[in-house]
């Protein structure tokens, strides 16, 4: 896909979670599917892993009338069933929380998620949301993706103090793991999930990753050799280990047969029109 | 006497009684408190589950406000002053007034953000501004002001009923300024003409041929009255005024009908005179109306000082409005 930004069949700009995959596959596998999702700027993984429907990304990414929102958001700003996201850093944070209230309210035994990443922690509106999810045990688990770098700023140029003593602070109860294994994550999530689930208020996961393409398109700054080193923790060779060659080959040809088929329907797809009425 | 602030109250406690899915956030708006204002004044005694009091965290309550209205409620936040709305810009640009038409008309965001506006009350700089005209112009959110002619309680209303955001800004000084009725009192010589449907325009004429149309909202009504009185004692010249209850967007037919006898329009706001609430309404006017000859009236460019003889210097008085009225009129 990022390749196809400079063939001209796609425009604007995208955030790959290519490296941090094994995040969104390993949450969604616990998640409730009318569990309350708000996704950020990195949300295609997400997106994919909650159930959406390649096709239907695939044809809001190239600004097609077919695409999720009708080529209105495009790759950061989508919705669909109980999936919403939003291109802005720290403020989709309160709104998720609201969700999570309005979930609480009307009894549904859903919960919120809502996705930040390390860069996300520079936001003061992050905190405000946090001490009204504790103060009133709201059942939301926010979940960090730390992939080390907000753009092109490594965390330790950006960022005083811990992760987790940020969740604490506000007695948020942590899980933390420095891991790119699928299983892991969804043991984490799995207890993650049911102490929300519970009604003890909210939770946090922080997961600590890698990612393996620039922020958003050409922006990556990092040495080839840091990037040699970091693909030894490619989820999909993590993971992949515990599966024949045999298994291997055939997820990898179906999956392709998927995307390639999505973005062949959407490209035959007509661009939406503006009225003037919305 | 019933006040605005009467019929605030009123329809809060209303819209709580009557529909459920109706919460109210905001800071210190328990009782006996009641908030900064007493607008919230009893809500939290007889509906203790559905009014919240917050944090001093603006942007979160209206994020929370925002998620709220997304999953199925109906939201009332209170910014305790309205220099604050700064503090909620993104949340109202970038998530409320955005997910109804980015998400392709999926969803509604049902949900209202009250504010106290304005001076004269001697708050300075940061307490005593009408910032509403940064809001103004935004697709998908609407700003509306209540004022003493039009029921404050109805138009609140409709803000609740509305499925899209609204800023609802209400001038600190209309909380005790009692309610206007056509035809009784200060009006009994003026013909009140209702346009505009849920949010009203108002279009107030006398028997004679008006000279000029003074186009005003809020609480600057108070203000345009005043001067129109004055202007018809002492210089025998009768106006018409024309009374906004919706800032953004807004429906300009009613002033156009004005404009048609009068020909000349002057504009009264108590935000800041540049690039304003006014400039946009007679470049509107201009465009369409030939010969029309427009002034604008509102505090000069300056924060607005604490000292009362600064503030009152800064902010449009009721003898700015009648100066520049003269001025149009050729006196």
């Amino acid at each position: 896909m990022l390749s196809e930004f400079s063939t001209g069949k796609l425009a604007g700009t995208t955030h790959a979670c290519i490296g941090q995959e094994a995040d969104a596959a390993g949450i969604f596998s616990i998640t409730e599917p009318e569990d309350v999702v708000f996704s950020n700027h990195r949300c295609h993984g997400h997106f994919l892993a909650y159930g959406g429907e390649p096709y239907r990304l695939a044809a809001e990414l190239m600004g097609r009338a077919t695409g999720l929102v009708g080529g209105r958001g495009g790759s950061q700003h989508i919705h669909w069933r109980n999936f919403y996201s939003n291109g802005i850093q720290g403020g989709i944070v309160p709104v998720a929380v609201g969700m999570a209230l309005a979930e609480k309210v009307h009894a549904t035994g859903r919960i919120a998620l809502v996705f930040i990443g390390d860069g996300t922690l520079g936001e003061g509106t992050l905190y405000e949301s946090l001490n009204m999810a504790a103060l009133w045990k709201l059942p939301i688990l926010f979940v960090l993706e730390d992939n080390g770098y907000a753009q092109t700023t490594p965390v330790g140029r950006n960022m005083a103090g811990t992760m987790s003593g940020r969740f604490t602070a506000f007695a948020i109860p942590v899980w933390e793991r420095d891991t790119t294994d699928v299983l892991d994550i969804q043991s984490m999530t799995r207890e993650t999930v049911h102490a929300v689930r519970s009604g003890a208020g909210p939770a946090s996961l922080i997961l600590h990753t890698y990612r393996f393409s620039a922020h958003s398109k050409g922006d990556d700054l990092r040495s080839p050799d840091e990037l040699a080193r970091i693909r030894k923790f490619d989820p999909l060779i993590v993971h992949g280990a515990r599966l024949t060659t045999k298994e291997c080959t055939k997820a990898e040809s179906e999956i392709s047969a998927i995307i390639n088929d999505a973005f062949t329907r959407a490209s035959a797809d007509p661009f939406p029109v503006l009225s003037s009425e919305h | 006497m019933i006040t605005v602030l009467d019929r605030l109250n009123y329809a809060l406690h209303h819209a709580l009684e009557t529909d459920e899915r109706v919460y109210i956030l905001g800071e210190d708006i328990l009782d006996p408190y009641g908030g900064a204002f007493k607008v919230s004044r009893g809500l939290s005694t007889k509906f203790p589950e559905r009014v919240l009091t917050t944090p001093i965290s603006e942007a979160a309550i209206v994020g929370l406000a925002t998620g709220m209205a997304l999953r199925g409620l109906r939201p009332v936040a209170e910014i305790m002053f309205g220099d604050f709305v700064t503090l909620i810009a993104d949340q109202l640009v970038n998530h409320a007034s955005k997910f109804r038409w980015m998400y392709e008309e999926q969803v509604r965001v049902p949900m209202v953000v009250r504010t106290p506006m304005g001076g004269r009350r001697g708050y300075g700089p940061t307490h005593s501004q009408s910032l509403e005209k940064m809001f103004l112009g935004i697709p998908g959110l609407k700003v509306v002001a209540p004022n003493a002619l039009g029921d404050p309680a109805e138009l609140l209303a409709t803000a609740i009923a509305d499925d899209d955001p609204v800023l609802f800004v209400e001038h600190k000084l209309l909380y005790t300024c009692p309610l206007l009725e056509p035809g009784k009192g200060e009006l009994i010589d003026l013909q009140v003409e209702h346009a505009g449907g849920d949010y009203p325009t108002f279009t107030l004429r006398s028997t004679e041929r008006a000279r000029l149309t003074i186009a005003c909202y809020g609480y600057n009504f108070e203000l345009a009255r005043a001067a129109a009185l004055h202007l018809l004692m002492e210089h025998e010249i009768f106006v018409e005024i024309l009374l906004f209850s919706i800032l953004s967007p807004f429906g300009i037919q009613p002033l156009f009908s004005s404009l048609a006898r009068t020909r000349k329009l002057l504009t009264v706001e108590e935000g800041t005179l540049s690039l304003g609430w006014g400039a946009e309404v007679t470049t509107l006017a201009v465009e369409k109306v030939d010969g029309l000859q427009v002034r604008r009236v509102a505090a000069l460019d300056f924060p607005i000082a604490n000292a009362k003889s600064l503030e009152d210097a800064i902010l449009p008085s009721m003898q700015d409005v009648v100066k520049a009225a003269l001025e149009l009129v050729g006196r």
